[in-house]
């Protein structure tokens, strides 16, 4: 039985300083500023450097989100840390960052989901949440795929950037307005193999000939993901809506999971939502994985478009295949 | 409105084409100027429009204009 209502009381985000534009990938692999911009909405993404890691950014991310909150340090009950590209196989992303934040006495683990990390970490901690077991829970999506993209696939090379973005997610009050309503999250695994890391776990380990063989890196069959993509994001959004009773325009605000800017535009034009009220910011940060809604919704809130008590959809799709939504009144 | 009119129109639409430009024999990447995520988008167009599931083996054989009037024929006849 549900007891509490969860909200989201911060956001917060880091990316890396160094820049890579379309322009500087055209001299790394044979592509255009004009191909990158048309297909997918891109020109700069941020970039780790050789000694920057996934904690690094979640770290920071989580700082701004607590800092940007009523939170303190040790309200916090659970840290949830989503990501495909953590600092090591293991231990857990969410263990170094809790390490990093001074945190002892509470759990931490990571949530493997692909792009839709960020979302199903919410799910997650929605449950912790309304179950009366958390009052406080960090949930951080981050990505650092630039460090395992294979830089000679003009393919893949010039989609992804690397960032962290992470929201506090809290008990809601009797009197708060702010609160997740609904969360919906889905996966086929039948169609894993459209998007790969194929080498590196227990099925193909670290050898020469899978190093030699790029096997360490992405693999994607973008066309196939991309009518997927679409249909899937509407998918998990339309059914929010239905069984919430609510329709498209009740909605302030959309934040897609930022993979392409020509899949937004098909959501948006299936779902009949005008571009005007939907998130985007491909173009400064290209795709960073579970990363793009966290860092996209947190930029919204500082630049003032979105505010308490708007209805917010995030939605995203991923490796898997996952994908799933999230309604909220912020 | 009949199959070939609705494809007509979808193409129109998503394409920003002229319908002189809509013939049967027209390439969707070749003549009507589309990329490989218009054809795409098409085809998803097409699916909404007609209520199907085009699967992903079958795109390559919507490459014109006509070629995706008869699928979409046979599909619905
Ligand atoms: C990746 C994506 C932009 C590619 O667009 P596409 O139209 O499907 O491209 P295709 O793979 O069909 O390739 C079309 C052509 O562009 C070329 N191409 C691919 N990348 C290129 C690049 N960076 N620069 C120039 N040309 C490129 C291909 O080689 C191909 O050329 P060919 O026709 O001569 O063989 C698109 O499929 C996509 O965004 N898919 C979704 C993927 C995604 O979001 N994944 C993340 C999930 S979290």
């Amino acid at each position: 039985m549900l007891s509490f209502h969860a909200k989201f009381s911060s956001f917060g985000s880091s990316v890396p300083k160094k820049i890579l534009n379309n322009f500087d990938l055209e001299k790394i692999v044979d592509t255009t500023d004009e191909w990158i911009r048309t297909r997918t909405g891109m020109f700069e993404r941020h970039i780790a450097s050789e000694t920057e890691a996934a904690s690094d950014f979640a770290h920071q991310a989580a700082v701004n989100a607590i800092e940007s909150s009523n939170v303190k340090y040790k309200d916090i009950e659970l840290i949830i840390v989503a990501t495909i590209s953590g600092d090591h196989p293991f231990p857990s992303t969410a263990c170094i960052v809790q390490k990093k934040l001074g945190l002892k006495n509470i759990p931490a683990f990571d949530v493997s989901a692909g792009c839709t990390g960020f979302v199903y970490a919410l799910d997650v901690a929605r449950q912790y949440v309304e179950n009366g077991i958390a009052k406080h829970v960090l949930v951080i999506g981050v990505d650092i795929l630039t460090k395992i993209t294979n830089w000679k696939d003009r393919n893949t090379c010039v989609l992804f950037g690397d960032g962290s973005g992470a929201a506090i997610v809290s008990r809601a009050e009797a009197s708060d307005i702010s609160r997740i309503i609904d969360t919906k999250i889905d996966a086929d695994g039948s169609q894993g193999d459209l998007l790969i890391q194929q080498a590196g776990g227990s099925r193909m380990p670290a050898s020469h000939a899978s190093v030699d063989g790029n096997l360490h890196t992405v693999y994607m069959e973008g066309n196939r993901i991309f009518k997927n993509a679409i249909k899937s994001m509407y998918a998990s959004s339309e059914e929010l809506l239905r069984r919430n009773n609510l329709s498209v325009s009740d909605i302030d605000w959309v934040i897609p999971h930022q993979a392409n800017m020509r899949i937004i535009e098909g959501l948006a034009d299936k779902m009949r939502v005008p571009m005007s009220k939907v998130i985007v910011n491909i173009e400064k940060y290209g795709n960073t994985s579970s990363a793009t809604i966290p860092i996209a919704t947190d930029e919204a809130i500082r630049n003032k478009k979105i505010r308490r008590g708007d209805i917010i959809l995030l939605t995203s799709f991923g490796a898997g295949l996952t994908w799933g939504s999230i309604l909220a009144r912020y | 409105m009949d199959i070939e009119a609705k494809v007509k129109q979808i193409v129109m639409d998503k394409l920003g084409v002229e319908e002189a430009q809509v013939v049967p024999a027209a390439n969707f990447i070749e003549d009507l100027r589309a990329d490989s995520l218009d054809t795409v988008e098409l085809v998803m167009a097409f699916e909404d429009e007609f209520g199907l599931t085009i699967p992903d083996e079958d795109q390559e054989r919507l490459r014109t204009v006509g070629q995706a009037i008869d699928y979409l024929k046979e599909k619905l006849g």
